[in-house]
């Protein structure tokens, strides 16, 4: 099934206390079908409640684009307008600053993808190391990933800015790669990931057969690690490509923004949220519905095809076959 | 939400009682490996982390303060209300998280046909994709009377327009929809995949001994994921005390009706940006960090989540 990235996880380190329940069981359990109809509804109830919760904006902002400003606000909210509404809402949202929306993508790819390189070329011979050599230091490089993990990371966004700032970052690409680049999590997951299931043996036999230890990693670790690469890949990009606050920080010039930054200016160039300076403009709610959808597009793609892997398989043994 | 994202799932603790026996690679090759990730860590981990304590513990000019920078902040009229509100908001974010992504996944686990489970998992989970400003300007749609599909909803809560939906003792509640909406689903999908290592002679032996769904949700089930749970607390919490993009945004789209500073990571970014007073926000972020890794310390000691390998 599923090849997943990381081992058993819970190991059953406590076998949770199993007499307990048996003592009281067969009194409850006997105690007639009303209650357990009962419960049954409020589950369903609970259930439908959350469905409607997580997947109605979605639908709200899918058919968004579809209608007029007008429209949004006098037709039934859930209703369908025309597919030349969302051409029309097309045009006004990428003639915005003569075409702010496309450079903001564009941004957004370089920043997303040039720190998923680096962090892909940094964290996963780390983790490798971490795990698999023994080097003075070991330990501590590894304390410290866990606390940074922990660490509330927006925290750092001022020092780091104005340690760019003395670097004369500031404004260009590598005061958002450089930090995005930084993702001591992948750290921790390339190694969790080494450390629990990359059999011992192999690697002894290759060392036994003569392979340096960039052999060893570059033929046999890499090509057994594809399952926590690929999982890497994907917390970063879709963290990086969210992120809002360090951008936000360190890019002062709109031809420089990402996307995320990109629609807060555009949410003030709305009439409906800003009057004053949205006036004359075409950036009505049909318009920002759209700009979002585009803005999460690539987003959404690798959801949807990664959904398998991180709904069924995201923790070892979730597919039982 | 925000920087490093709550959804970082598929962390596992390290396997306890099979300590790794690391083959006896060289030292050289080791610190080849993890120069890169050093030179970052070093870059963006250990001296920001230091700049701000120097910081915090200076003025201006570079002279030694002590505590005077937290002293000033601490009493600056907006810092009571910025950290009231980020509590207020936490304790109600992480109690409902709780509860009821444990519930969801023990219902979808135990009560469910794993096809139908696996769908709501996925649309549960679909709105994680719109993390970040795309959920804030979603759900300043769907707050917003003109045209949320649920404005019966707000009627019914005597909400007839955007300004009073945006009144100040709402701004908690509307933070935590933002939140759960995008993350929730994500930790569903966690929980359950962490229901569904405990191996089935352990729930059979429950069955056996009469335990209903619940009991053995509640003795069992339950305590056997509590590492996981205390990491999803530690990391929502990380996040929780970061917010910054939702309030900032709802600020710009309620012309200015909540306030500027409402959570602390605003305030710093007052303090620095608009009163030039690095000194200031510096200090306020130590307070962050502090409150940060107090609870993440206590969780971690209680839960023992990160057992290093030597353990």
């Amino acid at each position: 099934m599923t090849h997943t990235p990381t081992t058993p996880t819970t190991t059953p380190t406590t076998p949770a206390t199993p007499a307990a329940p048996a003592t009281a069981a067969p009194a409850t359990a006997r105690r007639g079908a009303p209650s357990r109809a009962m419960s049954l509804l409020i589950i369903c109830v609970l259930l439908a409640v959350l469905l409607v919760f997580f997947i109605l904006p979605v639908i709200w902002l899918l058919l968004a684009p579809s209608k007029t400003a007008d429209q949004m606000v006098h037709n039934s909210p859930l209703s369908f307008g025309s597919f030349g509404q969302i051409a029309t809402a097309w045009k006004h949202l990428f003639s915005f600053q003569s075409g702010a929306m496309l450079v903001w993508l564009r941004n957004s790819a370089v920043y997303s993808g040039g720190s998923l390189v680096l962090t892909l070329v940094t964290s996963i011979p780390a983790g490798y190391a971490l795990a698999l050599t023994k080097f003075r230091g070991r330990k501590t490089l590894l304390v410290i990933t866990l606390v940074t993990m922990i660490m509330p990371s927006a925290t750092l966004v001022l020092p780091i800015f104005l340690e760019l700032n003395q670097f004369h970052l500031i404004g260009t690409v590598w005061s958002v790669i450089l930090p995005f680049s930084f993702y001591p999590f992948g750290v921790y997951l390339v190694y969790i990931y080494f450390a629990t299931s990359l059999p011992r043996e192999i690697l002894a036999a290759a060392r036994i057969d003569g392979a340096s230890q960039w052999q060893i990693f570059t033929r046999i670790a890499l090509p057994l690690a594809k399952p926590v690469v690929g999982l890497v890949a994907f917390f970063s990009f879709v963290g990086n490509w969210n992120n809002f606050f360090l951008p936000y920080l360190v890019l002062p010039n709109s031809d420089e923004f990402p996307v995320q930054v990109g629609l807060n200016q555009l949410l003030s160039s709305t009439p409906s949220f800003n009057p004053v300076a949205g006036a004359g403009l075409n950036i009505t709610i049909p318009e920002l519905a759209l700009a979002i959808i585009v803005a999460i597009l690539p987003v959404l793609v690798l959801f949807l095809f990664s959904q398998r892997t991180l709904v069924s398989g995201m923790l070892a043994g979730s597919t039982k076959e | 939400m925000t920087v490093l994202d709550t959804r970082h799932p598929a962390v596992s603790p390290p396997r306890r009682g099979r300590a790794p026996r690391r083959g006896g690679g060289g030292g050289a090759a080791g610190y080849l490996f993890v120069a890169g990730y050093a030179i970052l860590l070093l870059a963006f981990g250990v001296f920001p982390t230091g700049y701000a304590f120097y910081l915090a513990l200076t003025n201006d000019k570079g002279q030694f303060t002590g505590i005077n920078q937290f002293l000033k902040v601490a009493q600056d009229y907006r810092f009571v209300p910025a950290f009231t509100n980020i509590l207020v908001y936490l304790a109600m974010w992480l109690i409902i998280l709780v509860v009821l992504t444990v519930l969801v996944a023990v219902v979808l686990r135990s009560r469910m046909r794993p096809g139908l489970s696996a769908l709501f998992r996925f649309l549960y989970y679909i709105p994680g994709a719109l993390a970040g400003v795309a959920s804030v300007l979603v759900w300043l749609f769907m707050l917003d009377p003109d045209v949320s599909p649920a404005s019966w909803l707000l009627d019914a809560f005597g909400l007839h327009s955007f300004a009073a939906v945006l009144a100040p003792g709402h701004l908690p509640v509307i933070f935590f929809l933002i939140a759960f909406w995008t993350g929730a689903g994500g930790w569903i999908v966690v929980m359950y995949g962490a229901l569904n290592n405990i191996p089935d002679e352990v729930l059979e032996a429950a069955r056996m001994d009469g335990a209903g769904p619940w009991k053995t949700a509640w003795h069992i089930q339950i305590p056997m994921i509590r590492q996981w749970i205390a990491y999803m607390t530690i990391l929502a919490f990380a996040a929780g005390t970061q917010l910054f993009v939702e309030p900032q945004l709802l600020q710009t789209a309620s012309l200015g009706r909540v306030s500027p500073t409402w959570s602390p990571n605003q305030l710093a970014y007052v303090f620095a940006f608009q009163q030039g007073d690095f000194n200031g926000a510096a200090a306020i972020s130590v307070f962050l960090l502090a409150l940060g890794l107090i609870c993440a310390g206590l969780l971690v000691a209680r839960s023992n989540l990160f057992t290093l390998d030597e353990k």
